[in-house]
């Protein structure tokens, strides 16, 4: 699994880090999206689905 | 078959709730859900708008660019007198599309971020456990919402914003005006100005005096007037209290109307998170639809909303959709309910949403703790619920340990 993030779609709400925290963060200086790991290990890939589904401006894209 | 044939219905919005369990959503919503789930609607005011009901069909609204959130487009629907006079009075960034929405929103989201309210934590117990403190000092009853309920995040807001808390009072009673359904215009005018005008002076006096809270910050940038400002400060302030303080609230009730989920809990605070989420599903308290204008024509759940036309989404009903969520009627903390949308979807999605969470968890974690006994100190049947609020609650929660 591969994870991208679109910094620019990102509303900074943040449900994404509380989802898969090893996974994503947030840029200290404006909230916005980061990702800690873009090929997070398999016992992480249903928590990443599930940051990818529940992310409100559908920012998170998985490959 | 043409549309105007089967939609010859029309639901006056909102919608009353059912006698029976003030938890529900209104039964002529939930069976538009089932039966014809992207309905018509007629407000207050005899405008005619589109109703989105499903959890699909409203993430589906809410995450689309061609649904528009600027209440300025004619086909715009205001679910009260008070929502329109805000657009005429002075529009934050909730009643903005992007770009400049995100240019406004992204000024805050360092703010609101989760890290940064996780480290609130210690300071938003201090505050729960406080206000414990001295509600419990020396009685067995008091009014939840008065004394725990609506202070907790009120602090906290006033807090984060640079805002002196001992004007609580002038500005919680101008926000009830503005989200009460039945204010009227001269009434709403007249709050609303007085709180821009309170926010503006607020915002001035920053530039002499500046402190580390969020309107210090946005003075500081320079490239805000006092009054864009202002408009933002009153969302923020607005939001800050009136959300979380139901939640609250009306959580409280819902454990004690649940009594196996509330000794679940109890038994295990571990679940707090969980049943937070769970809660937020159950209670929705944004319960009168979030609205948009669509600027194209689209199809939503196979209706075609044609350019121009308005749209309410009932958040509520949508996270009541069994679909999602299995036996969704029920409250079950500890099922996962995290794909609810009761921070609302899209980009506009609930800014303070990691605040409204920890202030949640720790208020649930801190009332559970401390007060063992807990119990409703009036029957149900005379509780007195906000159906007369865009956001929905209990105006009062008379409690006994
Ligand atoms: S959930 Fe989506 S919008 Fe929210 S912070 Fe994560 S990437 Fe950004």
């Amino acid at each position: 699994m591969r994870v991208h993030a679109d910094q620019e779609k990102c509303c900074g709400a943040g449900s994404c880090v509380l989802s898969a925290p090893d996974v994503f963060d947030q840029r200290d200086a404006d909230g916005i999206v980061v990702v800690l790991d873009t090929e997070p290990p398999a016992e992480l890939h249903e928590a990443v689905r599930e940051a990818a589904a529940i992310c409100p401006a559908a920012a998170i894209s998985l490959s | 078959m043409p549309i105007a044939e089967t939609l010859d219905t029309t639901l006056d919005f909102p919608a009353a709730r059912a006698s029976g369990c003030p938890f529900d959503p209104a039964p002529d919503v939930e069976h538009a859900r089932r039966e014809e789930p992207v309905t018509r609607a007629t407000l207050w005011d005899g405008f005619s708008c589109w109703l989105v009901t499903r959890h699909q069909d409203v993430r589906d609204v809410l995450g689309d660019p061609r649904f528009s959130a600027d209440a300025t487009h004619p086909g715009f629907p205001f679910l009260t007198p008070g929502l329109r006079e805000l657009v005429d009075g002075n529009r934050s960034f909730l009643r903005m599309d992007d770009p400049d929405h995100a240019r406004l929103r992204r000024m805050l989201t360092a703010d609101f971020m989760v890290k940064k309210m996780e480290s609130m934590r210690p300071e938003v117990q201090r505050i729960a456990d406080e206000l414990v403190d001295r509600m419990t000092d020396g009685r067995t009853s008091a009014d939840l919402v008065s004394e725990f309920a609506l202070p907790l995040p009120s602090l906290v807001i006033c807090l984060l914003l640079g805002v002196p808390y001992g004007d609580h009072d002038f500005f919680q009673e101008r926000s009830r005006v503005l989200l009460t359904l039945r204010s009227t215009r001269d009434e709403v005018r007249t709050s609303q100005q007085e709180l821009l005008h309170y926010l503006t002076r607020l915002a001035e006096s920053k530039h002499d005096a500046p402190d580390d809270g969020i309107i210090s910050r946005l003075v500081a940038r320079g490239d805000l007037v006092d009054t864009e400002i202002a408009a933002t400060g009153r969302l923020l302030l607005i939001a800050g209290h009136e959300t979380t303080a139901n939640m609250t609230a009306l959580s409280t009730l819902a454990l004690l109307r649940n009594p196996d989920q509330l000794a679940r809990l109890r038994e295990d605070p571990s679940l707090t998170k969980v049943a937070v989420e769970e809660l937020l599903r159950y209670l929705t308290i944004v319960h009168s639809g979030v609205p948009r204008v669509a600027t194209e024509d689209v199809t939503v759940g196979g209706r075609t909303i044609s350019a121009g036309e308005g749209v309410l989404c009932t958040i509520n009903t949508a996270n009541r959709d069994e679909h999602v969520f299995p036996d969704a009627d029920t409250l079950d903390i500890g099922r996962d309910a995290r794909r609810h949308v009761a921070f609302g979807f899209g980009v506009h999605q609930c800014l303070g949403q990691p605040l409204a969470r920890v202030e949640l968890q720790i208020a649930m974690e801190t009332l559970l703790r401390r007060l063992p006994g807990l119990r409703l100190d009036i029957a149900f049947e005379d509780v007195s619920f906000r159906h007369d609020m865009g956001i929905y609650g209990v105006h009062a929660l008379p409690v006994a340990w």
